[in-house]
């Protein structure tokens, strides 16, 4: 869950659906791309790089902060022909991946681009992701000790 | 004189042929694949990511199958590679308490809120060898049962009502964070840089520190506050946005330990904290972390240093392993010209001692004459 949810509507839509283009697999995304009526043209900003980010967290975790060690992640830059931009950022390597999100994530500043987009690829993504999460909570859930007290006779 | 020394190089070229074949093993035994090690070998993957400070599985898969399986090996090959990648972000600090958990628990609160999650630990297995392991099984399917809320709160805190256990307050948001990719260790070392560099150290070495404080060596007297286990989400400020985006999940282990602390001039008795933190599932190391990161508070909260555990330059100045290695292993090159002029050296010292046994020899006879 995002710690950082913008109090405006329309970044905090773009912050939901970039987390969950972030999460989504090469497959499901190209998947998608091909599954558009007209396939969108674009252009790089920003070339497609790899590179890395310093994890920070906090002493005791809530403390001070200290640098944990790096992460991979990719990033791309591209604009549509209208010159609208959007930006892709994804854990790891795959550079593709970054590119086509920040495509998915261009094409969906136009409002009806953006329905259209959200039933295709964003919704099933959020839905796959809640039913991965859920099914994996339910098999540490069924870790949980129930501690239960012998009661003794002595008294 | 110089002279220069050639003809090492068909030797090793050879050598790393013979190295090529003997990592492959008997070749009528399948090859292992990346993405097998990856998820058949994942503590091994955890800890060359947390040692070699880069969280990639398959980076860290691919050079545990390159190094063989030996794990410093592998480190060393990730933090070489890491050097060829640029620095593209900073996060924002990880929030450990929104961890979508695996494990969660701990040994001083036993009725905590969520409740205590074994997750898939090696615990309470009895430590015999599974030989049913040999043989290719079915899929195991894990049981099901309940589920977890989104947010589990950090215990040490929720339970400290009374105040009795330090709290960890945030620095100011302006402050530098020490980052030794970028600057020499330096002493007096910050928590913050004693913590980088406990994070990147060596397990066996945090290992032995941490459990020399349990036997003594360091007046500490621990508890299990709480260890998860979990992905927690990451996010950055994107320049090209002014806002910042969850862009992904990373696995790691925290552990919060809680030490009896007797009080100060300055300070009532109370317990103090140390915390470790590491990539994956890596409860040993994340506990012998915050071991050792108590351990070295012992200035800060004016303990005699008394053991080797709470002496910061001695702890963090061995405490990493591609570095450790790095010169103990560079004993191999060949020192041929350095041990000739050692030679010598004896040499002469022995021809001194011999003249002068000599001499003092000869002035005794004439003495005696």
């Amino acid at each position: 869950m995002p710690a950082q949810v913008s109090s405006d509507p329309n970044i905090a839509a773009r912050q939901r659906r970039l987390r969950l283009l972030a999460r989504a697999d090469r497959a499901t995304l190209e998947a998608a791309l091909a599954a558009l009526p007209s396939p969108p043209a674009w252009r790089r900003l920003k070339q497609p790089e790899t590179g890395l980010a310093m994890v920070r967290a906090r002493a005791g975790g809530a403390g001070q902060r200290f640098n944990l060690g790096e992460m991979t992640l990719s990033r791309c830059v591209v604009a549509l022909q209208d010159g609208v931009m959007g930006v892709g950022y994804v854990q790891g390597r795959d550079q593709r991946r970054a590119e086509l999100v920040a495509v998915f994530d261009a094409l969906s500043q136009d409002t009806t681009e953006a329905g259209r987009i959200e039933q295709l690829l964003i919704a099933p993504v959020e839905r796959r992701l809640a039913e991965a999460r859920q099914q994996r909570a339910a098999k540490v859930a069924a870790t949980k000790v129930d501690f239960f007290t012998l009661v003794r006779g002595e008294d | 004189m110089y002279v220069a020394v050639k003809g090492g190089e068909a030797a090793i070229g050879n050598a790393h042929q013979l190295l090529a074949e003997d990592r492959r093993g008997n070749p009528d035994v399948p090859e292992l694949s990346v993405a097998q090690i990856r998820e058949q070998m994942s503590y091994g993957v955890d800890r060359v990511m947390t040692e070699g400070s880069v969280y990639d599985p398959d980076l860290a898969a691919l050079a545990l199958k390159q190094a063989r399986g030996d794990q410093v090996e592998a480190i060393f090959l990730l933090r070489a590679y890491r050097t060829t990648l640029p620095r593209l972000a900073v996060t924002r600090p990880i929030d450990t308490a929104a961890m979508q958990v695996s494990r969660r628990i701990s040994s001083c609160f036993k009725d905590m809120p969520g409740g205590q999650l074994l997750g898939p630990t090696f615990d309470y297995t009895h430590r015999l060898l599974d030989f049913a392991l040999e043989a290719e099984g079915a899929v195991p399917q894990a049981e099901g049962k309940g589920s977890l809320s989104d947010s589990l709160p950090q215990v040490v805190d929720l339970l400290n009502a009374e105040g009795l256990i330090e709290r960890e307050l945030p620095d100011a948001e302006d402050a530098p964070v020490g980052d030794l990719t970028r600057e020499p260790l330096m002493f007096p070392a910050g928590r913050d840089v004693r913590l980088q560099n406990l994070a990147r150290a060596d397990e066996g070495y945090l290992l032995a520190l941490g459990y020399s404080t349990q036997r003594g060596y360091a007046k500490s007297h621990p508890f299990v506050g709480e260890i998860r286990s979990g992905a927690v989400a990451v996010e950055i400020d994107i320049p090209e946005l002014g806002f910042a985006v969850d862009i992904g999940d990373i696995t790691v282990t925290e552990c919060q330990m809680i030490n009896q602390f007797k009080g100060s001039k300055t300070e009532a008795p109370k317990f103090t904290r140390g915390y470790g933190l590491a990539f994956g599932f890596a409860e040993r190391k994340a506990m012998a972390m915050s071991l050792v990161d108590r351990a070295l508070r012992a200035e800060e909260l004016g303990e005699d240093i008394t053991a080797p555990a709470q002496d910061a330059e001695f702890v963090l100045y061995h405490a990493d392993n591609v570095e450790a290695s790095g010169f103990v292993q560079h004993l191999k090159l060949p020192h041929h010209v350095d041990f000739q002029a050692e030679l010598t050296l004896v040499r002469t010292m022995r021809a001194e001692i011999a003249t002068a046994q000599a001499e003092s020899e000869a002035e005794l006879a004439e003495a005696a004459q």
